[in-house]
């Protein structure tokens, strides 16, 4: 068995804005264990980003971490200054953000984007970090690396900008890699190799990763856990072919329904009514229980569903889970 | 069964985009962008036609040329048999109101197409100012017709756009484009911006009004499972392009042209134990400005190419059924 490589209990990130607090993240729990790909996937507004952002203590103003746990390697990030935070950020921890076109710096050339992170965390000199900059333009398949290196970034296409921003995250070989949203921003073939690349280089590097989606395709073919995340809170935290084929928590089933199937022409989408909650006034009882077709008076709307073990290694935060008819949307189908 | 008479004829549309430098005393043409070149298709009354491609191909050229937002090059658009380009070069303001009363457009972002200083019910209420269809005591039920037909309530025409969701603003940019009554809805990407959970809604209710009104659609969007969802017939565009035409499951069960292929390989599907080969295109799609010679997609093509590839563009050929392809080495395989 790996052991844990990172564990959240308990985040809760705010943002104190004029309006009024806005509860992004509010008791997210997570673990990621060594060499693994956890899927984290929610809609918009879940928290998905601010959990990201919570690990490396990046979430910007008006955001406040207030509570919890971030365990990494069993040190609690949150107690460290930023001068530690500063030796994790880009060395223990990688971070590849959604669009490249404004995750790098349009003033500096590739080249001189790389260096500065490689000699900020190893002890090079220009030359070998130039070396190594090359090295790691090869490792993720831009053609002419030598070339390409003294471009800036306005010079290359999405794609191309997306394998400079991984080259920048691997470039001193984290532990974790965080990648939030990273084929969001590029069209479906792109996607399809920015994945492939992904899934390649975990295998052969043998990191860790957080893959930050909406997309139930994506974290398919790639994640081998899967976190759900609404409205701030973990739904459902289980393997990928359990939360596939064996969903339990009511969100789950329904988000899985309303994907248009490539496979299938149905006639009528699922549709989940409603809109996402507002979080400075978010639902009480369940996030989820104005827009579940099982919610109950009473159980769902008064009471805080905890992420109980329902099934080995499968948690579930939904208080009628245990009732609920578990067949899952995929199976029906066939 | 549908009526097969053509709402919207277009034939042989180019739309260029000249890239000028600015000179001492004149500013002088450098090149063009070949935006959308040598299209041609036809929409028939009651129909969803998909217009498909990544980023750049030409989708949303082809539509705002239709609309006449920008002038074609060349080429011919006819709606209901008239030929639009006259219509809007005539500057006969009657013809011209016509023309926009039966063809209407919904934009992908309804964050940046709703006027923020304007209440939803000016808003939906404005085309029929503009139009005067309906008589002024009318104006009201209308709105409030409207915004039931959208799943909207009556109290929420007195609101601003900033007080709506995504998915309730895409209801109401769909509310104003239906205000006039059109024969032909271009959704440029309408659920694009929408969550997953949202985008169902949004279609389910496409699919509702076309039903009720008979509308015709032109869908257009980069996301091949809402076009398998909602569209009849389907085209797929390339570089400026088409590359294929036919019936949306005649396309997803029996893809030829090796671009769609690749196209529908790449989309990651929702269940982990699918097995799919995914067909991986090398390269990047060439710049517009320069396209390559031949057929557009030969410097990226997997299939046994011949010197015809690279020298000529390949026409679309029917193989039958309403299935169309232009590419040079299908007789081959």
């Amino acid at each position: 068995m790996a052991k844990e490589l990172l564990e959240i209990e308990d985040l809760k990130t705010y943002f104190y804005t004029w309006a009024g607090v806005v509860k992004a993240v509010d008791g997210v729990s997570l673990t990621v264990k060594e060499g693994e790909t956890l899927g984290l996937v929610g809609e918009s507004g879940s928290g998905k980003s601010v959990t990201a952002l919570s690990i490396l203590q990046i979430v910007p103003r008006p955001g406040k971490i207030l509570g919890g746990k971030i365990l990494y390697n069993g040190e609690n990030l949150l107690e460290k200054d930023e001068n530690e935070m500063l030796k994790i950020r880009g060395k223990e921890i990688g971070y590849i953000f959604q669009d490249p076109a404004t995750s790098l710096n349009p003033v500096f050339t590739i080249a001189s984007q790389l260096v500065e992170v490689i000699r900020r965390h190893q002890n090079v000199t220009k030359e070998e970090a130039l070396a190594k900059a090359v090295e790691l333009f090869k490792l993720v398949e831009i053609p002419d690396p030598e070339v390409k290196i003294w471009n800036y970034p306005h010079q290359l296409s999405g794609g191309m900008k997306q394998r400079m921003a991984i080259a920048r995250a691997l470039s001193c070989q984290p532990n974790l890699l965080l990648a939030d949203e990273p084929t969001t921003a590029l069209d479906v073939t792109i996607q399809a190799q920015i994945l492939d690349l992904l899934k390649n280089l975990k295998q052969k590097l043998g990191m860790a990763m957080i893959l930050i989606t909406h997309d139930m395709g994506v974290v398919a073919g790639v994640a081998d856990r899967i976190t759900v995340l609404y409205a701030g809170r973990v739904c459902e935290s289980a393997s990928t072919r359990d939360i596939f084929y064996n969903p339990l928590h009511p969100y789950t089933r329904a988000l899985l329904e309303a994907v248009p199937s490539l496979a299938l022409k149905r006639d009528k989408l699922r549709v989940i009514p409603g809109a996402i909650p507002n979080l400075i006034e978010p639902p009480t009882g369940c996030r989820f229980h104005p827009r579940c077709e099982y919610a109950k008076g009473g159980v769902c709307t008064l009471e805080v569903p905890s992420l109980e073990e329902l099934e080995p290694n499968h948690y579930v935060a939904c208080a009628r889970a245990r009732e609920l008819d578990k067949r899952s949307p995929l199976r029906n189908e066939r | 069964m549908m009526s097969t008479t053509p709402v919207l004829e277009v034939r042989n549309l180019v739309k260029h985009f000249p890239i000028t430098s600015r000179g001492v005393l004149f500013s002088k043409e450098v090149g063009v962008v070949h935006a959308v070149d040598g299209v041609s298709f036809s929409v028939n009354k009651g129909e969803t036609f998909g217009l498909v491609g990544e980023s750049g191909c030409g989708k949303t050229t082809t539509a705002r040329s239709i609309m006449y937002l920008d002038a074609p090059t060349s080429g011919e658009i006819l709606f209901e048999g008239t030929e639009i380009s006259s219509v809007f070069k005539s500057k006969d303001k009657e013809a011209i109101l016509h023309l926009r009363q039966k063809i209407q457009y919904v934009f992908q972002n309804p964050y940046a197409s709703l006027d923020p200083r304007m209440t939803v019910a000016d808003i939906i209420m404005e085309p029929l100012v503009i139009h005067g269809h309906i008589p002024k005591d009318k104006w009201h039920d209308r709105l409030y017709e409207l915004l039931q037909l959208v799943g909207l309530e009556e109290y929420h025409a007195e609101r601003y756009p900033h007080e709506f969701s995504g998915g309730q603003r895409q209801r109401i940019c769909i509310a104003r484009a239906l205000a006039v009554e059109p024969d032909l809805l271009i959704a440029d990407e309408p659920v694009a911006s929408l969550d997953v959970s949202v985008r169902a809604q949004i279609l389910n209710l496409m699919r509702e009004l076309q039903q009720k009104f008979k509308i015709t659609y032109l869908y257009i969007s980069h996301d091949l499972s809402t076009v398998r969802h909602i569209c009849h017939r389907v085209a797929v565009m390339y570089l400026g392009k088409f590359v294929e035409i036919a019936e949306t499951d005649d396309l997803f069960e029996r893809p030829l042209h090796p671009y769609t292929q690749a196209l529908l390989s790449s989309i990651p599907i929702p269940d982990p134990d699918a097995k799919t080969k995914r067909i991986m295109l090398p390269g990047e799609v060439p710049s517009p400005i320069n396209p390559p010679l031949g057929c557009r997609f030969e410097p990226r093509c997997i299939f046994n190419k011949n010197h015809v590839c690279v020298h000529d563009a390949p026409g679309l050929v029917d193989v039958g059924g309403g299935h169309f392809v232009a590419c040079g080495g299908l007789p081959r395989r």
